[in-house]
């Protein structure tokens, strides 16, 4: 039986038909974004997926209408331009841990301080995997990367607070394991007209499962249903309890202007009509 | 705003600020849309990203900024993605001098960002030529899908004159060029065999537009292959260079009977030209020699000039850049000599004068 994704993929391109290792969470969150957009009933030619650089970077390579596969850390920029120039453009922007949080840290804040009307889907693995996997700022204290051999010594980053605390209008987490809650998380993130931060907590068997002893893709899943906490249970637990889990649910969502509407207003309030 | 421009992003930096300041109040008057960035790097990328769709779009920066913007620098070039860059030079390196003038960004805007790639330039010598020029920029990078800059001199940049604005009908205003075939016919990154350049829709026209900085074949997949990567940056070096002689101006004076060309841009030009003028006055024969394109160089034209001529002197507000490329480009026709003055203020017409007396001119 043929893969109902491949329908939208770009078969064409190298290491067709693609590039990630077996057992990884990206095809996933790929198809679940096609999901969403499918139910959504979204003109395809109107919306533009677009990448950093890296595993997750490359989704946007795949889908088979507009793509941007931009710079390392840096998609939110020209996602924002995009959006800018044409609103009517349904953005969705596809990211890895590493970019989202490190090198691409400011873009992320600004973007959501901005509230600019984008999905961000953050596919959070742990590491870095296009490199080989080296410890990245969400890679858990004790993690053992290629750079963190005896275990990482940086406190992890939790960027669903950071993103909520910038005053993002929509927020949500999910493990790869929730497919149904993730589908319909990307339907609300595309809906909201501020900015939409999607955080799938994902496996990367063969660097990050592998080094941990996490066990293949399907055994690391069945340990993000284990340690998942739904954020109204958490609401009840220490910081103690709660570390090592994933507070999972729609953590945030609330009335806010978006940033292309308020720019396409103020020009058309002053347009001279020149 | 004349030339199309439908949106700005940039981040505060001396001596390049006030380029914000005035597109912030004016820019969505014309239903343009001004967005300050949260650094260099945002500001470009909005750039970029507004570009791919459907806007024609700038940025504005200076010393650091420059320096900053030049991953994004590549990824335009790479993408072919049109886009202005108004670089109003200061003094360096480093924080250098935030408002004071210096030439220190020639090669930077040429050959700064990884690999080989090609970039126009521009250099205007006063304020009139800040809107000609912008305008005329903006037209090259639409017709030839590269970044184009504007390198402008700190002293143009805080320099106040008289500049006249054409009616709206007078501007000449270029765009890319859409595809002329329906989606399914349509080939990404196809040149059509006379321009090296290819057709570019927008994101949303329904074309599928596959951008990517990876090296891609013509479809726009991703390669490895050598085949692929030496087409594309041939094409990519291809497209500008090649239309060398088209591209890059040039303003000359007094070069008929010449012994000397005093070769110049941006503002060390103004005093060059009174200098060249003083000295004509007093019967000597030397030339004037301005530079409106600095990238692509215009190589023919200075061998040109070279053979007619026994000496060219290259005054510069740097340790010496163009004047390399004048050496490479005179081919020893004539012996190449540089009056350098690495910033602050420009070089006096006096200066000028005493370095032509200098070699016995």
């Amino acid at each position: 039986m043929r893969h109902p994704a491949l329908e939208y993929f770009r078969l064409d391109r190298p290491g067709s038909p693609n590039l990630w290792c077996p057992g990884c969470g990206i095809g996933q969150v790929w198809y679940y974004t096609v999901q969403a957009i499918n139910e959504l009933g979204l003109d395809h030619d109107k919306v533009v997926w677009v990448g950093g650089s890296g595993c997750s970077g490359r989704m946007c390579t795949y889908w088979y209408k507009d793509s941007m596969h931009t710079l390392h850390g840096r998609p939110l920029g020209f996602a924002t331009g995009i959006k800018l120039a044409n609103p009517e453009l349904t953005v969705i922007c596809h990211m890895g841990d590493g970019e989202t949080s490190a090198i691409g840290g400011n873009h992320l804040i600004q973007t959501a301080r901005r509230n600019v009307e984008l999905t961000a889907i953050c596919i959070n693995n742990f590491n870095y995997g296009m490199t080989g996997g080296q410890y990245s700022p969400t890679t858990p204290l004790g993690g053992i990367t290629m750079t963190s051999v005896e275990g990482s010594m940086e406190p992890p980053f939790d960027l669903c607070r950071l993103v909520e605390a910038c005053g993002a209008g929509y927020v949500a987490r999910w493990t790869s394991a929730h497919h149904r809650q993730i589908v319909n998380s990307i339907k609300e993130a595309i809906q909201k007209q501020a900015f939409a931060y999607v955080e799938v907590v994902s496996q990367c068997p063969t660097y990050f499962g592998r080094r941990n002893r996490l066990g293949d893709g399907a055994e690391m899943m069945r340990g993000f249903l284990k340690n998942s906490v739904t954020k109204e249970r958490a609401q009840g637990m220490t910081e103690e309890a709660l570390r090592g889990k994933y507070v999972i649910g729609k953590l945030v969502d609330r009335n806010v202007k978006g940033y292309s509407a308020t720019l396409h207003e103020f020009a058309a309030r002053h347009s001279s009509g020149v | 705003m004349a030339a199309g421009c439908g949106l700005f992003a940039g981040y505060p930096i001396s001596p390049a600020t006030e380029i914000s300041e005035v597109l912030s109040r004016r820019l969505f008057g014309v239903g343009g849309i001004f967005v300050q960035g949260a650094d260099e790097l945002d500001s470009l990328a909005i750039v970029i990203g507004a570009s791919c769709a459907g806007k024609k779009a700038m940025t504005a920066t200076s010393g650091n900024g420059i320096s900053l913007m030049q991953e994004n620098i590549g990824y335009a070039a790479m993408t072919e993605t049109p886009c202005v860059i108004v670089d109003v030079q200061r003094a360096g390196p480093g924080t250098g001098i935030a408002t004071k003038s210096m030439q220190g960004d020639i090669y930077q805007v040429r050959y700064g960002s990884n690999s080989d790639y090609s970039i126009i330039a521009l250099a205007p010598d006063s304020p009139q030529e800040m809107f000609d020029l912008t305008v005329e920029a903006f037209n090259l990078s639409e017709q030839y899908r590269v970044p184009t800059f504007i390198l402008a001199d700190e002293l143009v940049g805080h320099m106040m004159e008289k500049v006249e604005i054409p009616p709206a009908e007078k501007i000449h205003v270029l765009n890319r060029k859409k595809p002329d075939v329906p989606p399914d016919k349509f080939v990404p990154f196809r040149a059509a065999s006379d321009t090296d350049v290819p057709a570019m829709p927008s994101f949303g026209d329904g074309y599928a537009l596959p951008i990517s900085s990876f090296a891609r074949n013509e479809s726009g997949s991703p390669s490895t292959s050598m085949q692929v990567q030496h087409q594309l940056v041939t094409r990519l070096w291809n497209k500008v260079e090649k239309k060398a002689d088209e591209i890059a101006r040039i303003e000359t004076e007094y070069l008929e009977d010449a012994d000397v060309a005093v070769l110049s841009y941006g503002v060390p030009a103004r005093s060059v030209h009174r200098a060249v003028q003083d000295a004509r006055r007093e019967g000597v024969k030397v030339g004037y020699v301005r530079l409106i394109t600095i990238w692509p160089f215009p190589d023919r034209k200075i061998k040109e000039i070279a053979e007619g001529v026994k000496t060219i002197l290259v005054a510069e507000m740097n340790m010496g850049k163009v004047v390399r490329e004048v050496q490479r480009a005179a081919e020893g026709a004539a012996k190449v000599s540089l009056l350098s003055k690495p910033g602050v203020e420009a070089h006096t017409p006096l200066e000028v004068a005493n370095a032509l007396k200098g070699l016995g001119a």
